[in-house]
């Protein structure tokens, strides 16, 4: 019912008092998972060590929404990314979350990676996804033809979407808020003493103790290290980077599909991909590393990305470079996601979710209610949940800027403050009273899109951030 | 709302100031500024210094924006123009390529006849049709004119509502801004407290930022003027410059430690800046403490606007190609000030602001769009050459005067043009050159030029060599 960030969290000392959940970590699968709770009459904790949603891995991935045409058929990741991925499509279009399904090609750059296609599309039918169409060279070249010189062919992956991968943990999160649930933001749990029989659980975080009768880690790169809070050892969480460059959006001509590369022996590859957002983007890297902080951005990694690039869409390299951005994906050795329920424990760790999260979100936070209830919470009826509209952020609709009649009711709808996103007071105004606002002008950026243009704040970063200041006092 | 006015100009800096006002004054009918900010004067309004003529930034500004509030222009404030509806106008599918014959061939000198809207400028940059458009409801394939004598309609938002204002004439003006540290690709982590010169100072003219609000230890990467400008604005505010970072071994000289010939190599902390890494000249890398960090200089030209209209690009500077009358090669679109290449100083864009007033009165008057001149090719040092055609009429009037910006530090170079392999000029030019600042060039050999002839190229060679260490431009510093 209430987003906290600092003070004493509300006392959960009395028998009656502990919440029924606790999910650690507000990462979009957290938040898929703790809005998935707030369906039932339960008293639901979502507690995050950072100050605002998203801010880990959610906030720093490749923003698509995958078909799972490329999964590994029978786990539990492709049944997830399937279901997730149809979820996610309803859910967007209900909750206002720019989508568009532009649709993959596969293209294949030399003779092995045109042999290795046929083989990709079978196994796209084994995920189910039977739509997949072999391309040759002269219809990949009409339908991108701005393609570097080389490509031998391709295969069509129709279904294949881009999303706004910022509003969709924040409409998740104001959903269970507005449903019930309390979220702690800047409340890293330091110790947990494991509860029993009748006994609730204790979370120590940095705001004091908190009881709960079952717990969810979700906690993303730190899945491991918090299982070691509660004695389990089951798996290593090795960072993996990938580091990403932003486009100008007089890219996006360019570029009319996600562009993928042949998966090979050396991973999944570089791809190109057009943002909801209007911009291109190219990456990511993958690099294995030990720091779970390390998401810089380095040299090498940008100059093997534009060598890359420049191969895929020559013309994309004359564009200017808008951002660039690193996250960690969280491997963990195994070709799946690591979600394990402990009933004793009462305890659900999903972890090992790696760059398919995103799309996979809401059958993830499906599946861990049901391994919740198997675990014995008794989840009662189900209600419906408070409804969320999410403000546009989508180039492929019309945003407030473009709003004839939405200005004439609100001036401030007209008032653009950061000229290249076009975005507007009213719109900063609105995130600022939303019912999750942004506790920092990154925060701000993921709801609005202000300072997020090819300018990064020269013309409108000081009137952004006076704004923000006027809105937090 | 739909409106007309006689000339429309996009963006209420010296340059698009002075324009409105020397063509209100000349009876151009009704001339409307539109500027984008809550207030007029451009740039000058958070340049709290003195250098703009005998003026502070400030003062400058506003006096430029009352002159052309006296010479009768209307000058309106927070009303940004969005894009072009165009005599074609509605929403057309998104294509690359679209409307772009001859995109990307590379060509340099060809030169087309059937008017700027048959195809891009050779050599220029595509006028790649921006994907707003059709969200936005804007630019047909053919660019903002449709066949000459249509007319130039913009869509703009203002807290007023939406409108579509029709013009005889645009005078785009729409200036310039800093490549950010991300378009520089400068690696490293994204903390808080990485700011351009121009959020710098809006921070604390406009909005009075002071101290500790932006920081406590700063470093200033840059070798321009600009630099030295933002050393300033720390040190009025009340924050400490460690140091000026400078890619050319003859950088800067200020009141400050100067670290020449060295570049920013990696940004480093989390949450808040807390050093950046510098290769000094040496090839020696060390950290530098600070929790802020301004990236100064390398200019862009704010083209959106252009460039989402079909307006043809020049290569090498990313503005507007434009002749010596400032006429872009859209009819009735022209261009002025620092859109046309970046950073010059403000009464340099004012002055063309007026130059361009005389060629928008013939444009009103009735003078035919003539097609364009012949291309001006920057070679050699030249990094590049405004304006960026000559006129198509041949030795007419009195020569244009160019503005050269060498591309690195030059000892008395010779300046070569030539064009189809013809010698049309040589000289040595008794001046040393820096990268900073522009060499005028009344190009006194322009009526030996063939108007129907190929591109001109213009050369800027060193004359004497002289081994210096500094490097072109400021990517990657």
């Amino acid at each position: 019912m209430s987003v906290t960030r600092c003070g004493v969290l509300p006392d959960t000392s009395a028998p009656g008092d502990a919440y029924d959940v606790t999910v650690v970590g507000a990462g979009v699968v957290g938040c898929a998972i703790a809005r998935e709770l707030a369906r039932y009459r339960l008293r639901v904790a979502l507690v995050e060590a950072s100050g605002d949603v998203g801010e880990g891995s959610s906030k720093a991935n490749t923003a698509i929404l995958h078909t799972g045409f490329d999964a590994v058929p029978g786990s539990l990741e492709a049944r997830l990314v399937r279901e997730g991925g149809r979820m996610l499509a309803a859910y967007a279009d209900e909750a206002g979350i720019a989508v568009e399904p532009v649709g993959a090609l596969l293209v294949a750059w030399d003779e092995e990676q045109l042999a290795a296609l046929p083989r990709l599309a079978d196994k796209a039918a084994r995920n189910g996804h039977h739509g997949t169409r072999p391309v040759s060279a002269a219809e990949l070249r009409a339908r991108e033809p701005h393609l570097g010189p080389g490509a031998l062919g391709a295969l069509d992956v129709p279904g294949e979407s881009v999303v706004d991968p910022w509003s969709t943990p924040l409409a998740y999160a104001t959903q269970a808020v507005r449903s019930g649930v309390d979220l702690h933001l800047d409340c890293r749990v330091e110790k947990v003493r494991p509860g029993g029989p009748g006994v609730p659980h204790r979370l120590i975080t940095r705001r004091g103790v908190l009881r709960t009768r079952f717990l969810v880690n979700a906690c993303g790169l730190y899945a491991d290290a918090f299982d070691a809070l509660v004695g389990r050892h089951d798996f290593t969480v090795t960072p993996r980077r990938g580091q990403l460059v932003v486009f100008d959006p007089f890219a996006r001509a360019l570029v009319r599909h996600i562009l993928l590369p042949v998966p090979g022996p050396l991973g999944k590859g570089v791809l190109i991909a057009p943002t909801v957002f209007g911009n291109v983007l190219l990456g990511p890297t993958a690099e294995d590393l030990d720091d779970r902080t390390a998401t810089g951005s380095t040299a090498e990694g940008l100059a093997a990305l534009r060598a890359q690039g420049r191969r895929i869409l020559p013309a994309l390299l004359d564009e200017e470079v808008t951002a660039v951005y690193a996250g960690l994906r969280a491997a963990t050795g195994t070709e799946d996601y690591r979600i394990a329920a402990h009933p004793e424990l009462r305890y659900v760790t999903v972890g090992g979710i790696r760059s398919t999260g995103l799309t996979a979100s809401l059958a993830l936070g499906r599946h861990t209610v049901e391994l919740l209830a198997d675990a014995g919470l008794e989840l009662g009826a189900e209600r419906p949940l408070a409804p969320v509209r999410m403000p546009n952020l989508g180039e492929a609709s019309p945003r407030p800027y473009q709003d004839a009649e939405r200005i004439a009711r609100d001036p401030a709808y007209g008032r653009v403050v950061c000229h290249c996103e076009r975005v507007t007071r009213g719109e900063i105004r609105d995130a600022l009273a939303s019912t999750v606002p942004p506790a920092s002008l990154d925060g701000l950026r993921r709801r609005t899109r202000a300072r997020a243009g090819r300018c990064q704040g020269f013309s409108c970063g000081a009137a952004v951030r006076a704004l923000f200041e006027e809105g937090t006092r | 709302m739909n409106r007309t006015v006689d000339v429309l100009v996009v963006g209420g800096g010296p340059a698009g100031l002075a324009a409105a006002a020397r063509l209100a004054a000349a009876g151009a009918g009704r001339v409307e500024v539109l500027e984008r900010e809550e207030a007029a004067g451009g740039a000058p309004r958070h340049c709290g210094r003195a250098g703009f003529g005998p003026y502070t930034g400030p003062e400058y500004a506003r006096r430029a924006v009352a002159e052309a509030v006296r010479a009768g222009a209307v000058v309106r404030t927070g009303a940004g123009a969005t894009g072009w509806a165009g005599a074609l106008g509605g929403a057309l599918p998104l294509g690359p390529g679209r409307g772009q014959p001859g995109a990307g061939d590379g060509a340099v000198r060809e030169r087309t006849t059937e008017g700027p809207l048959a195809g891009p400028a050779g050599g220029h940059r595509p006028p790649t049709t921006e994907r707003r458009g059709t969200a936005r409801g804007a630019t047909g394939p053919a660019g903002p004119a449709g066949p000459a004598g249509h007319p130039l309609v913009l869509e703009v938002t203002a807290p007023t509502g939406l409108e579509r204002i029709t013009a005889r004439a645009v005078v785009l003006a729409t200036g310039a801004r800093e490549r950010p540290r991300s378009a520089r690709l400068v690696p490293g982590s994204r903390p808080a407290g990485v700011l351009s010169t121009g959020e710098l100072q809006q921070s604390v003219e406009l909005f009075g930022l002071r101290g500790e609000r932006i920081g406590r230890r700063a470093v200033v990467v840059g070798s321009e003027p600009v630099a030295r400008h933002a050393v300033g604005t720390l040190r009025r505010a009340g924050v400490a410059v460690v140091a000026v970072v400078s890619d050319r071994a003859d950088g800067p000289r200020l009141p400050c430690p100067v670290l020449r010939g060295a570049t920013v190599r990696e940004l480093v902390g989390r949450g808040r800046l807390s050093g950046v890494v510098v290769r000094a000249a040496d090839g020696r890398a060390g950290l530098l403490r600070c929790d802020t960090v301004v990236f100064t200089g390398d200019w862009l030209p704010d083209h959106e606007l252009a460039r989402s209209g079909g307006v043809p690009l020049d290569a090498a500077t990313r503005g507007p190609s434009v002749d010596p009358a400032l006429r872009t090669r859209v009819p009735g679109v022209f261009a002025a000030g620092n859109l046309l290449r970046g950073v010059e100083p403000a009464v340099v864009a004012a002055a063309e602001g007026r130059a361009v007033a005389s060629a928008v009165l013939a444009h009103l008057a009735g003078a035919a769009w003539p097609d364009p001149g012949p291309a001006l090719l920057p070679a050699g040092s030249l990094r590049w050459v405004t304006p960026g055609r000559l006129s198509p009429s041949g030795a007419s009037g009195p020569a244009p005067v160019l503005s050269l910006r060498p591309a690195t530090r030059l000892v008395h170079p010779t300046l070569t043009v030539t064009q189809d392999d013809r010698l049309l000029h040589r000289q040595r030019i008794p001046a040393f050159l820096a990268p900073h600042r522009s060499l005028r060039h009344p190009a006194t050999w322009a009526g030996a030029a063939d108007p129907a002839g190929g591109a001109v190229t213009v050369r800027l060679e060193a004359g004497r060599t002289e081994s210096r260490g500094g490097s072109r431009g400021g990517r990657g510093s």
